[in-house]
């Protein structure tokens, strides 16, 4: 690998590393003050911010050096892409920051960029040439795009979190509790495969399968955690591996659904380790951080960065796309699941906004929209990309 | 229709709430509300004014907000529906839908297929769904668009205080402001960009109203676009062919009227290489095996210049030539040649030896044609080959004892030769298929020895033309202004009143009111104007009732 890959790799990891210490260093800025100071900015959150800041140019430093030895933006594999996402999610904070001046969102989306940055780098991360369909310059500007619309309303997702980890009553079980548990658990899992996948990985876990396809030809398939489920007809060749406790049909990728059944499970044993331990909700663990936070404010914010987030996905991933799209593949648009799930998510925040401003859909409400937005987001990043396979299917 | 007019003589349509000039309440329910719905300025909204016949009823219907929700909500999960399973036009080509979906995905498949989801988003309720939007979106817009201009257009600066009053942002005090006080406050909103109007000691100050307009200029981009995607129905504005050309074939470009042909001179595909390409690559090619390069048909393109003479042979007039690339489509006219797919190594030509059999000796080669075959090859000194027989695409032997062919394409040929030689004049016959030979009227002493083949590349072109792509783009466009109008900036109004010695201040933004106001704080901080506080704080803002 060159010199140059070598960098971009070390840039991002300076980047996690800013990030994380400038999640401490937010956290330090929401901690109640002794001297009844009003909270706001001070120097924790001053810190924080520059922190960030340095964090956000290493890894525009990844972006442009791996851009520079590629030959192309790097936003051709879900690797790519994903980290991209992460840069924009923390380019969003940033402008939100400097347009709020909230620290508690620090604490809360610097996580998630962390979260991130860390499940992408999960996938293959090597520098791959573009095939024919993906060498036009339309690839950068729509993915680029796509991603900075989904990190703005990203924030709306955080914004809105906080809003609920604020406002629900953590003193009795009820539906939003468990709502916010699930999305906390949510976080939670994707933590979940970062720890499995790793782990099996440096223990060198390797179980290679003969199976039949959906085309019904003859396939080979390594798969890198026990397999619970196995491909179909599939025949375990590797020696002293797991034998997979069920077969799925043909048209299921088994090796992906083991890896969502591994990633949930583990999430599942961190969540109730994490239960257990403190004795409470994920929720309220984490409802200190938000004690000082002005509800009304996150609410504003959260729409904020949908009024902000929603023309530029638009752009990116409605127009570029369509533009692309015709140049590409001769048609603007052609149905395919990604392509669907774009205007889903659009019309999604269409609703929003609708509800909203002609229907007074206000707070909670509005928070709890915020959260399904992000989880068509996700949903399209991550399960379209895995599970169904289109012509945008990365792997 | 009955008008309204209001106290302050301003007469206003019917139906109106808030007098469109000093704010009054007109209808005994405004007049009870604790904060004015001020979402369209209390102006009268058709839908909210007439119910009484069936255009009334539809109108009503379409110019819901609540049903327009209700539609985008519905369309978001019609179009969820589609992407379980993959839409007919995704599944390959050599299987029917009727069986593919059962046989692929069992029984889920079945009913997916049987309830037509498998063609969900060409099927008629899917674009009826589409279709309502449309008509809510025009409907909607109109309904509030031509009231709200009239309300903003005729408010006048001084509003009367029970108005002032049931705003959200409201303060007030005892006694009178100082003249120079308001001259400061005057300069520092001009700083912050707002118009200002004066009438007899009141102020308004206004900005941003232009963003009122942002979603219903969006809306027309929206109507404008759905617009030009019916209209590639219609006959002539759209055109999707697909041409298979040959290397070296020239043919008539579909759907151009024979007045457009192409030259396929060669199609070219090429891999990424190890060794050629930059070394940083060599991983991902080690990982993935082959990761393709470059499809490309080096074409000419050729114009037909009696076209309009006609049984006149085509006169082809070299229009250009070019390379067409995935992503970089060859354009003339309104068409656009797109590469589109391929199939390598079609067979051109094959090569045979007529050879004695016994004595291994070549007397002549024998080129044939697949797609041209002679009857006769002619090597002279007595030696002919005849074909009596070819059949293209072999498939065994019929019941009938004669050989079948499947297609016309040659995939794999076979031919009836009848060999003449000196020591035959009248032939002997022999059978060759690839890898097979027969001698069906007894054993011959020559034979056809197969010594070589010509291959070539087959290119698939998509011929497009779209002439509803300028209304779409159009229609986009308007749509990103106008979504940009409305949602990057805010319509914040600021007004200030002096009554029987009382001060009042008012204001209202359609969004984000923190904002506002952070903003008024800064700049009526330090004088002695109230700054006007939130009266609502957390409490939920009324609902649209319709
Ligand atoms: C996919 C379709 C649609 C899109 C993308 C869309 C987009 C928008 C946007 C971006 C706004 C501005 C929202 C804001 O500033 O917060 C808006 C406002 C609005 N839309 Fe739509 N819209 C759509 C369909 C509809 C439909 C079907 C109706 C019919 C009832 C409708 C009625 C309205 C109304 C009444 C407003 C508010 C205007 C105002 O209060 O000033 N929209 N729309």
């Amino acid at each position: 690998m060159s010199d140059l890959v070598q960098w971009s790799g070390n840039l991002l990891y300076t980047s996690f590393i800013l990030y994380l210490i400038a999640t401490l260093l937010f956290g330090g800025a929401i901690l109640p003050k002794k001297n009844g100071q009003k909270q706001g900015v001070n120097r924790w959150g001053k810190l924080g911010i520059t922190i960030t800041v340095l964090g956000f140019i290493a890894q525009l430093g990844y972006f442009f050096t791996r851009w520079a030895a590629a030959g192309h933006a790097p936003v051709s594999n879900l690797f790519e892409f994903i980290t991209f996402f992460s840069m924009m999610l923390v380019g969003a904070f940033i402008i939100i920051y400097f347009l709020y001046k909230l620290p508690v969102l620090g604490v809360f989306a610097l996580p998630v960029a962390l979260v991130t940055i860390a499940y992408a780098s999960m996938f293959p991360r090597e520098v791959s040439p573009l095939i024919p369909a993906l060498q036009s310059h339309w690839l950068s500007i729509h993915v680029t795009t796509v991603a900075a619309g989904e990190g703005i309303l990203a924030i709306s997702f955080i914004a809105g979190l906080i809003y609920l980890v604020k406002t629900i009553d953590q003193s009795k079980k009820s539906k939003q509790t468990f709502w916010l548990e699930a999305i906390m658990y949510g976080l939670i899992a994707v933590i979940g495969f970062v720890v499995i996948t790793t782990s099996f990985r440096l223990a060198g876990y390797e179980a290679e399968f003969n199976y039949v396809n959906k085309e019904g030809q003859a396939a080979s398939e390594t798969f890198t955690l026990p397999a619970i489920v196995g491909p179909n007809e599939g025949e375990l060749l590797t020696e002293n591996r797991f034998e997979p406790i069920a077969e799925m049909p043909a048209f299921i990728n088994a090796k992906k659904l083991n890896t969502v059944i591994w990633s949930l499970a583990t999430g599942f044993v961190l969540y109730w380790l994490i239960r257990l331990l403190s004795r409470k909700r994920v929720g309220a663990l984490v409802q200190p951080l938000v004690k000082n936070v002005n509800k009304d404010l996150m609410d504003e914010v959260s729409y904020r960065a949908v009024l902000i987030g929603f023309p530029v996905f638009t752009l990116g991933g409605l127009i570029f796309a369509m533009i692309w799209a015709q140049i590409a593949w001769t048609r603007f648009w052609g149905w395919d699941p990604k392509e669907v799930w774009a205007l889903i998510t659009w019309l999604f925040y269409a609703a929003f906004l609708h509800l909203r401003l002609s229907r007074g859909w206000h707070g909670e409400k509005s928070a709890w929209l915020a959260v399904v937005g992000f989880v068509i987001i996700m949903f399209n990043l991550v399960a379209v990309n895995l599970v169904i396979a289109g012509l945008h299917s990365y792997a | 229709m009955g008008k309204v007019k209001c106290e302050c003589g301003h007469v206003n349509p019917h139906g109106t709430v808030l007098c469109e000039s000093c704010g009054r309440a007109l209808t005994e329910e405004a007049k009870k509300e604790k904060f004015h719905d001020m979402r369209y300025e209390g102006s009268a909204r058709r839908s909210q004014t007439y119910n009484k016949t069936i255009v009334d009823k539809v109108w009503n219907f379409f110019s819901s907000v609540k049903v327009g929700v209700w539609l985008i909500v519905l369309t978001l999960i019609a179009s969820s529906l589609g992407t379980i399973f993959p839409q007919e036009f995704y599944i390959p080509n050599n299987v029917t839908a009727d069986t593919y979906y059962e046989d692929t995905y069992g029984i889920a498949g079945k009913i997916y297929y049987m309830l037509g989801f498998h063609d969900l988003y060409n099927s008629i309720w899917f674009i009826a769904l589409v279709a309502s939007i449309g008509v809510s979106l025009v409907i909607c817009s109109l309904d509030r668009v031509i009231p709200l201009h009239r309300a903003l257009k005729n408010q006048r600066v001084a509003r009367h205080t029970t108005f002032m009053k049931k705003q959200r942002l409201f303060a007030s005090r005892e006694g009178t402001i100082e003249p120079q006080e308001i001259g400061k406050v005057k300069e520092s909103l001009k700083e912050s960009r707002y118009h200002i109007r004066e009438e007899d000691g009141s102020l308004l100050a206004e900005k941003g109203r232009f963003s009122r307009w942002g979603p219903y200029v969006n809306h027309i981009g929206l109507i404008i676009f759905l617009i030009g995607a019916m209209l590639r129905s219609v006959e002539g504005m759209y055109v999707d062919e697909l041409l298979w050309i040959r290397e070296g074939e020239t043919l008539e470009i579909p759907g151009t009227d024979g007045e457009y042909y192409l030259k396929n001179e060669q199609f070219i595909m090429e891999n990424y290489d190890k060794e050629k390409d930059s070394e940083v690559f060599s991983e991902a090619i080690e990982e993935n095996g082959v990761i393709a390069k470059n499809y490309q048909t080096d074409a000419i393109l050729y114009r037909d210049e009696n076209r309009d003479l006609p049984g006149a042979e085509p006169e082809l007039v070299e229009v250009k030539k070019e390379d067409i690339r995935v992503n970089e489509p060859m354009k003339f006219d309104q068409f656009a040649l797109y590469q589109n797919g391929f199939s390598q190594n079609e067979m051109k030509a094959m090569e045979f030896m007529l050879t004695n059999k016994e004595t291994q000796e070549a007397v002549g080669a024998v080129k044939i044609d697949l797609f041209n075959p002679k009857d006769v090859y002619d090597l002279g000194n007595g030696y002919k080959v005849e074909l009596l027989g070819y059949y293209p695409d072999y498939d065994g032997i019929g019941k009938d004892g004669e050989p079948k062919t499947k297609s016309p394409v040659p995939n794999n040929p076979a031919f009836l030769f009848n060999l003449v030689s000196p020591e035959h004049p009248d032939g002997e016959v022999a059978f060759t298929a690839i890898r097979q030979t027969m001698e069906p009227m007894g054993e011959t002493d020559y034979k056809m020895e197969f010594s070589n083949i010509e291959t070539r590349d087959i290119s698939a072109l998509t011929v497009r033309k779209d002439l509803t792509l300028w209304i779409l783009a159009l229609g986009g466009t308007i749509f990103m202004i106008g979504v940009i109008q409305g949602s990057f900036w805010a319509h914040r109004r600021l007004w200030i009143r002096q009554v029987d010695g009382k001060v009042y201040v008012a204001a209202h933004t359609n969004k984000n009111w923190h904002g506002l106001q952070r903003e008024l704080d800064s700049i009526i901080e330090h004088t002695s104007i109230p700054s006007p506080e939130d009266q609502q704080a957390s409490e939920q803002s009324g609902k649209e009732k319709n």
